[in-house]
């Protein structure tokens, strides 16, 4: 159970014209599991080897429960990461890895057989300690790996891209099996990916990090229907932006006068993007909506099973709608359409 | 690959086998025999007359094992110049080793500029002749007094050997993953347990072999130790070259196969790290 803020952290490297990780400040609860989520090359795991001690950041601070860690050699941190290629000692048996840090420690011998034991029940790979990992599949070598972190119980645990290697069916096991046990032990966790479903699926709170600069931290409901702004928005599957000006409590657009109720209307700028999910998106023949009710031409229907993709034309701006496809009223392309925004599923940014 | 080919490739093997130990039984016989002169197929007679000379076995009626113990005792030339070689050779390979690991870290690691020009300038002593520098490099000794001693003559053993123990280590790391190290400290192992649980595992096998090529170029430096032992330091190659200029073949014969016996016993020990299987460059493996 440990608390974690990174407080304006700045790395460079002489290889790269813009820094890698450009003042990042974050504070982590105890017990959460946080994604740190971006395109490769965004900074995510040069923010992580500085959490570990691989680097040194250039200025700025790592502070784990109220001490900096930046003086604390690696070893002495607590602080353990697991590798994208889980990076299995290959010279040593399963139980050996395992095994591994808390010898380091200087266990007793029982103690650290009992404890691995444990541990690899935990991981639901009992009965494979003698094998070596050469002979075991990448799946169990990543719960290996897991296990191995967790032995020693850290104070954070820290995963770099943990479903990347893993195929699509073990992917969805794994998933499930750090939740469960992060849940179990409640240790402080971040992990590393670029993939925004996994972000979603598994965090309680996201990271977005852009060309080493945080987008922004908060839950992943927020960034589907409060997104910050543009980029946060489009790495989160948003399609329809809409430039808009404010205008007595509303927002008037290229295509019509928008009613909005967000709570950030008073910090929106006189010029600003309003976007809206698809999802959210409600289409009518006949025009049967009381207000942000807008007359459009549909461009196109696409069928992808569940749902049906629709993009539809309203005053030159194209829009994208996708409706679940049972049930759906007859609409084929080159209708006239009626294209209703709800007000409270917009969004509006400072953008 | 067919069976036909197969079966040539084997006896290609053989033949070439053959063809490199013919001559160490023709120096065999040669040690153990008495006037072994052409056109005898086989020697007339068979004798221990050589190694009697080389003060290796006592003289026929001493020999007791106080006989052995007496005649060895008193440090008769080979056993002298057989300890300088064996002495020489381990001390060298250690410090090579020594030196070269992190020089092979960072060339096998590390992209930076002038790298080719770094490499080129340290496997430069295996393209030069020795002659070339030894007679320069000597006027300095004598100036630094190496010259004339065992620690000049190890110090001038070491130019042609880092090459081969710099190239064969970067190999090493160009197969390596520092990661495994990292992985151990967030585990809660520091530096030196690191490098002795992660890291010296990973580059032992290849560091075998960069010791057998070390060990070896110096066991048979002749001119080097020539020239800076100044006939004071007396090492095997030394003591072979002056016998055989001595024109007695039994007894060239028999110095020879005690010069050739620890590289053979050597190779003997690490061939397993020099064949391919096992590897002999370490590492990690693939992942």
């Amino acid at each position: 159970m440990s608390k974690l803020n990174i407080k304006n952290l700045i790395k460079s490297f002489p290889s790269m014209d813009r820094p890698a990780v450009n003042n990042v400040n974050l504070d982590i609860e105890s017990g959460e599991l946080v994604a740190f989520l971006g395109p490769s090359g965004c900074g995510k795991t040069t923010i992580l080897k500085m959490i570990t001690g691989l680097f040194q950041p250039d200025s700025g601070d790592i502070i784990l429960d109220e001490q900096s860690l930046l003086k604390i050699p690696t070893e002495k941190r607590g602080v353990v990461m697991v590798f994208q290629n889980y990076l299995l000692f290959p010279y040593m048996n399963v139980n050996e890895n395992v095994g591994f840090a808390l010898k380091m420690k200087g266990v007793d011998k029982n103690i650290i057989d009992q404890k691995v034991k444990e541990m690899l029940e935990l991981v639901k790979l009992p009965d494979i300690g003698l094998r070596k990992p050469k002979q075991l599949s990448g799946g169990q070598q990543q719960r290996v790996a897991l296990a191995r972190a967790l032995i020693s119980n850290p104070r954070i645990l820290l995963l770099d891209e943990p479903l990347s290697n893993l195929d699509a069916h073990l992917r969805d096991e794994m998933r499930d099996l750090i939740v469960t046990i992060q849940q179990k032990l409640k240790v402080t966790t971040i992990f590393v990916t670029h993939d925004q479903e996994e972000a979603v699926l598994l965090a309680d709170k996201i990271a977005l990090i852009f060309d080493g600069e945080l987008q922004n931290f908060t839950s992943p409901k927020n960034y589907y229907e409060k997104p910050k702004n543009i980029k946060a928005a489009k790495f989160f599957g948003g399609v329809n932006f809409i430039h808009a000006k404010k205008h007595n409590y509303n927002l008037s657009t290229n295509i019509g006068t928008v009613h909005y109720k967000g709570e950030n209307y008073t910090d929106l700028n006189e010029d600003n993007t309003i976007t809206i999910r698809p999802e959210n998106i409600k289409l009518s023949k006949n025009n049967d909506f009381n207000d942000n009710s807008f007359k459009g031409l549909i461009k196109s229907v696409i069928f992808s099973g569940t749902h049906t993709r629709y993009k539809i034309i309203v005053n030159d701006l194209e829009l994208e709608c996708s409706l679940q496809s049972v049930g759906l009223q007859d609409i084929k392309t080159d209708d006239t359409i009626y294209v209703h925004l709800p007000s409270d599923k917009i969004w509006a940014m400072n953008e | 690959m067919n069976n036909n080919l197969k079966k040539i490739n084997i006896y290609a093997i053989y033949l070439g086998a053959f063809i490199l130990i013919l001559p160490l039984i023709a120096f065999f016989i040669n040690a153990f025999s008495f006037r072994w002169f052409y056109p005898q197929v086989i020697p007339k007679e068979l004798s221990l007359q050589a190694w009697v000379r080389l003060k290796l076995i006592p003289k026929p009626g001493q020999r007791t094992f106080e006989g052995f113990i007496e005649l060895w005792a008193s440090n008769p030339a080979v056993i002298k110049a057989l300890l300088n070689s064996l002495s020489i050779g381990f001390l060298v390979t250690i410090v090579s080793i020594i030196i070269a690991l992190p020089a092979a870290r960072v060339l096998g690691l590390l992209n930076f500029r002038f790298k080719k020009l770094i490499i080129f300038i340290m496997v430069s002593p295996t393209i030069l002749p020795p002659i070339a520098f030894v007679l320069g490099l000597n006027i300095n000794f004598i100036s630094w007094g190496f010259s004339g001693n065992y620690f000049g003559v190890c110090l001038v053993h070491l130019v042609p050997i880092m090459p081969y123990v710099v190239l064969t280590m970067t190999g090493i790391f160009a197969n390596y993953n520092p990661d495994f190290e990292h992985q151990a400290r967030t585990l809660g192992a520091n530096k030196t347990r690191t490098f002795l649980l992660i890291t010296l595992p990973a580059i032992a096998p290849g560091m075998v072999v960069a010791a057998l090529f070390a060990f070896l170029v110096s066991w048979s430096q002749y001119l080097l130790t020539f020239l800076i032992g100044a006939g004071k330091v007396m090492t095997l190659p030394l003591l072979v070259f002056s016998t055989a200029s001595s024109g007695n073949p039994a007894l060239t014969a028999a110095i020879s196969i005690i010069f050739i016996f620890p590289a053979i016993l050597i190779l003997f020990f690490t061939s397993k790290f020099v064949s391919g299987d096992s590897g002999a460059t370490g590492g990690f493996g693939k992942i």
